[in-house]
């Protein structure tokens, strides 16, 4: 692509702003969007993490599920911590509405509570994982890395989920926001 | 690895950003909250208005009420220790909060010493009324800041003074040059790294948030363009007429807080906000903001 690929950040509540020196690090465009107005440009979107049932209850609350559900289809998409229980097929630990955007299984806060967050080694960097959720199903899609035995980073097609935070820590741009530039 | 390390603790407040935490005193106010969308739960014996009411001396709340308010909700929940009490923070770590809030809303342990916050594992969030204040309490290893505001008043204008005042300082910083730096570190009582920190980045080195007297839509809204990344409600949604209306009202006007529509719409059919206390009829004793240093 030529142009500058604009990056949407979905922006109802969570980690956006730290996703912007990774996004222009690699030539793109970041925009935080909230509204449908904003999807329009939007060539890929990351759903940030943060809190999946606040997302959720924005999402319903101001009336977003249609369109957002077009707009995943049709285009790249990146669900991150929150985001990857968003895009899921199931969700579990409670089972919760989700776009079943990308053929997984989430459990939510599947290590436990803020005591089990933790540093960890993912493809040689250190990275972040908090009240992170576990993928316990990803059969039908490609492992881009595991940890403790499970998949923490997954794609299929132009959807990647992870679970883990490559934006908290990691020095721009960091390597799986490479290869979700590279999807668009 | 370890979870003791600041970049995990500052991670859980990025994740927090751009939402409503709402104090509870029950586990049926906490899903009351968490329907709403709230990002996180304060569990409270007492909201900050009651414990103003009551008087006496306010201290952590019972564990067995935080561990169902755990059990109920799948959102973060936060709790409250006394300044400088140690001996309840490592209960509230023991009993595995996801956050602990150190704070002046509840009788001090201690005048001359917070706790020193690096030691643990649990993150710690704390409130502050200016730059010197906020820096003092990152130096002890808080992931997270709020205003002070005053707590359990309905009343915005502390938590907007806090908010300003913290402002004002951080432009001033990024205009010093690097000699006057330590100076200020003098003046301001605050580590010079740290200082040094905000001349580089303009901002805090962590999130910070406001609390302190949030009671309507506007209000969340207001803060939230003032520069707060995310706003505490305590006495305002469950001292409030219909608190599951002001809960999603809130939660509504924090997301588009920079859209007047948006908030309007938010502020509309609620009923009547909690009744607020104007702050001249209190006592300079009755204030919880001149609580810590």
């Amino acid at each position: 692509m030529t142009t500058r690929p604009v990056i949407g950040v979905l922006a109802l509540q969570g980690a956006v702003d730290l996703h912007k020196p990774h996004i222009e690090a690699l030539g793109g465009e970041f925009r935080a969007v909230k509204t449908p107005a904003q999807f329009k440009d939007v060539d890929g979107y990351i759903l940030p993490g943060g809190e999946s049932t606040t997302m959720l209850k924005l999402i319903e609350t101001f009336d977003l599920w249609d369109v957002l559900a077009d707009e995943f289809a049709s285009k790249p998409v990146w669900g991150i911590c929150a985001g990857s229980i968003l895009l899921a097929t199931h969700v579990t630990n409670p089972a919760q509405k989700s776009f079943a955007r990308l053929p997984i299984t989430v459990q939510r806060n599947g290590y436990g509570r803020q005591l089990d967050s933790h540093i960890s080694k993912v493809c040689d960097y250190d990275v972040s994982f908090i009240r992170a959720p576990v993928i316990t199903d990803a059969a039908q899609c490609a492992i881009l890395a595991s940890h403790e035995g499970q998949p923490v980073w997954v794609q299929q097609g132009n959807a990647m989920a992870s679970t883990f935070h490559p934006e908290t820590n990691l020095s721009a741009p960091s390597p799986m926001h490479k290869r979700f530039l590279d999807l668009i | 690895m370890s979870s003791n390390v600041i970049t995990i603790k500052t991670g859980l407040a990025e994740m927090l950003k751009g939402g409503v935490i709402m104090d509870v005193v029950t586990a049926d106010q906490a899903k009351v909250a968490e329907d709403a969308g709230a990002v996180a739960v304060m569990a409270l014996e007492r909201v900050p208005s009651d414990i103003r009411a009551a008087g006496g001396v306010a201290r952590m709340s019972p564990p067995e009420l935080v561990q169902e308010i755990m059990e109920s909700v799948s959102i973060p929940v936060m709790a409250k220790c006394r300044i400088g009490h140690f001996a309840e923070a490592q209960i509230l770590e023991a009993i595995g909060v996801d956050f602990i809030d150190e704070s002046e809303v509840l009788t001090p342990a201690d005048e001359d010493y917070h706790i020193y916050k690096h030691d643990y594992k649990v993150p710690f969030v704390c409130g502050a009324k200016d730059l010197g204040e906020a820096l003092r309490r990152i130096g002890e290893g808080a992931a997270l800041m709020r205003t002070k505001g005053e707590p359990g008043t309905g009343n915005i204008v502390e938590a907007v003074r806090h908010l300003r005042q913290i402002n004002q300082d951080i432009q001033r910083i990024t205009r010093l040059s690097d000699e006057e730096l330590m100076t200020e570190a003098r003046d301001l009582g605050a580590p010079f790294e740290l200082v040094r920190m905000v001349k580089e980045q303009g901002r805090l080195p962590v999130p910070n948030f406001a609390a302190g007297g949030v009671a309507t839509p506007a209000d969340a809204a207001l803060c939230m363009q003032l520069g707060a990344e995310t706003v505490f409600v305590g006495s305002g949604i469950f001292k409030s007429e219909d608190p599951a209306k002001f809960a999603k009202a809130i939660v509504k006007a924090t997301a588009h807080y920079n859209d007047p529509k948006a908030v309007l719409e938010a502020s509309k059919g609620l009923g009547e906000a909690m009744r607020g206390t104007a702050l001249e009829t209190l006592e300079d004793s009755e204030r919880m903001a001149n609580r810590g240093w």
